[in-house]
């Protein structure tokens, strides 16, 4: 496309930029916030223990971390769902715990996301830092080209999250099984329940609130009155998705927040109160 | 009244200056206001494009304080009149002179897109039904002014110069309404990868942040297209499920039957 005989303006160089406002705000809150999740999230990935609070043992509730969850292999007393202890393929120069097993499917959804993908492009790459604001580098290949154009691999990520959120609900649930004193099991509620089905909660709404479900339930249709409850489901995601960056906040801080929990509870530095 | 100080890029084509001009700011006035008042009483040579003064042709695109803008709509109030007030022409297409931008890649762009396609009329008598829930997601997409502040702020043709790979948001936009239109039965994505550059879109949603008709450009129309991209090309599932389960392809509609339509 043959832009005109006149040349267009010169790229700016870095950073430069006409606007007044704190443009480098917002970009920066995201960097710290990604940053701390990334930080806390690998440390806590590594731990191997207090991953996993056994409070019927205790006459309380079980809780296992979501960092943790599914537990393929681990601790005997978290019932892992294949085996205890290390798995025999794992190699033995490499340092094992039960979330290296998993968590590169929530955490790819999360980096394949659109939202992410948008919020690190500025925060991390650069590209662009803010709107109208110059680039560090002249070269550009976005996601049209290798590496990023594996991004649209979005949606395979998206089917496992949909299954982990039916997990993390089983786990929720669990959560809610309490011990009593002559060996019998009841419902109860602790503050560890809470925590945990707020986790589900969030994350649910966060990953129904993702464009490729939007796309998947209904948006690939042009007739949605002609294509039943897709036509419904469609607009149901849609109001989700509207908030798209609310939920994935809100689920990234509370998915830390509720190993964070657990953590406490295992390790015994604090006590799961039993409201109900 | 107060007196605001405007810093304005004066010049043809890239060779130009910034020149401060004083104007008297009075309740009420508009950005725009303001560049008439300077062409009144300091520059009437000063070239500014504008036409409705109400926000609906998309003539006098700018950008303001650094953020692309319709002169327009950008009350005196809502600007730290403190310092001088920046006012410069589009950073994505070349510059004519002063506040005016040559921006007639655009006009070549939008050709490029495969125009309604509608399939064959639903009655004998030429028309077609639709149902108002079906025509809604589109009609967003209508609002476009087609102001080209999008194709501005986005770094791919501002920065980056792929005016030849990147037919940027406002283009998408126009794609979306007619590729999600109920009767359009014309596959563009094809296009939409291949020459379009779809895949430049790297999501920033900076067209979405200065759309003066609040368009929700890249969550309503860019990526539920690079979605259909997807399908198409980049998802061996689908693609699989459609060996199985094939796309219905309906006829569109010949000249003589639309015609049927137009000549009553």
């Amino acid at each position: 496309m043959t832009v005109s005989e006149v040349a267009l303006p010169q790229q700016r160089k870095f950073g430069v930029t006409e606007r007044r406002d704190n443009w480098w705000f917002k970009p920066l809150l995201v960097f710290l916030g990604f940053s701390a999740f990334i930080v806390y999230s690998t440390w806590a990935a590594f731990q191997g223990v207090n991953y996993f609070y056994g409070g019927l043992e205790q006459g309380g509730a079980d809780y296992l971390s979501p960092f943790y969850s599914p537990l393929l292999w681990g601790e005997a007393r978290a019932h892992p769902w294949i085996g205890v202890g290390t798995p025999s393929f794992w190699p033995e120069f490499l340092p094992f715990t039960p979330a290296l097993l998993i968590l590169w499917a929530p955490g790819g959804f999360r980096f394949t996301c659109y939202y992410y993908r948008g919020a690190y492009y500025k925060s991390f790459w650069m590209d662009p830092v803010n709107c109208s604001v110059g680039e560090p580098r002249k070269g550009y290949r976005g996601e049209q080209k290798l590496p990023l154009i594996m991004q649209n691999v979005h949606r395979y990520f998206l089917y496992l999250a949909l299954a982990f959120i039916g997990i993390l609900l089983f786990d929720a649930i669990k959560g809610f099984i309490f011990m009593n004193k002559d060996g019998t099991h009841s419902f109860g509620v602790g503050i560890g329940s809470i925590v945990m089905l707020l986790n589900a909660f969030f994350l649910s709404m966060y990953t129904c609130g993702c464009h490729s479900f939007r796309h998947m339930v209904g948006g690939r249709k042009d007739c949605g009155s002609c294509s039943g409850p897709c036509g419904s489901a469609y607009k149901a995601v849609s109001c989700l998705n509207g908030k798209h960056m609310m939920w994935a906040w809100i689920s990234l801080f509370w998915v830390g927040f509720t190993d964070f929990y657990i953590r406490m509870c295992a390790a015994g530095h604090i006590t799961d109160w039993r409201i109900f | 009244m107060t007196t605001a100080t405007f810093r304005i890029w004066r010049g043809t084509g890239n060779e130009g200056s910034w020149e401060e001009y004083p104007v008297e700011i009075s309740e009420g006035m508009v950005v725009l206001d303001a560049i008439h008042a300077i062409q009144t009483e300091h520059a009437n040579d000063l070239a500014v494009r504008w036409n409705c003064k109400a926000g609906k042709c998309g003539s006098c695109s700018a950008e303001i304080n650094g953020n692309p803008r319709l002169m327009c709509m950008t009350r005196m109030e809502t600007i730290d009149t403190s310092q001088p007030v920046t006012v410069e022409p589009l950073r994505a297409f070349p510059r004519v002179r002063d506040l005016v931008t040559d921006v007639s890649v655009n006009f070549r762009m939008k050709k490029s897109v495969t125009p309604f396609t509608p399939r064959k009329p639903d009655a004998a008598d030429g028309t077609w039904r639709m149902k108002q829930e079906d025509v809604d997601r589109v009609q967003e997409f209508r609002k476009c002014i087609e102001c080209f502040l999008c194709q501005d702020v986005c770094h791919v043709l501002r920065d980056h110069h792929k005016h030849d790979e990147f037919i940027g948001p406002r283009h998408f936009v126009y794609n979306a309404a007619l590729e999600m239109h109920p009767l359009d039965v014309a596959d563009r994505t094809s296009d939409l990868k291949k020459r379009d550059g779809i895949g430049y879109c790297n999501i920033t949603k900076c067209c979405t942040a200065v759309c003066p008709e609040h368009i929700k450009i890249t969550d309503n129309a860019i990526i539920p297209l690079k979605e259909r991209v997807v399908d198409e090309f980049y998802d061996p599932l689908t693609r699989l499920f459609r060996i199985f389960m094939p796309k219905k392809q309906e006829p569109a509609a010949t000249p003589e039957e639309i015609g049927k339509v137009i000549d009553g």
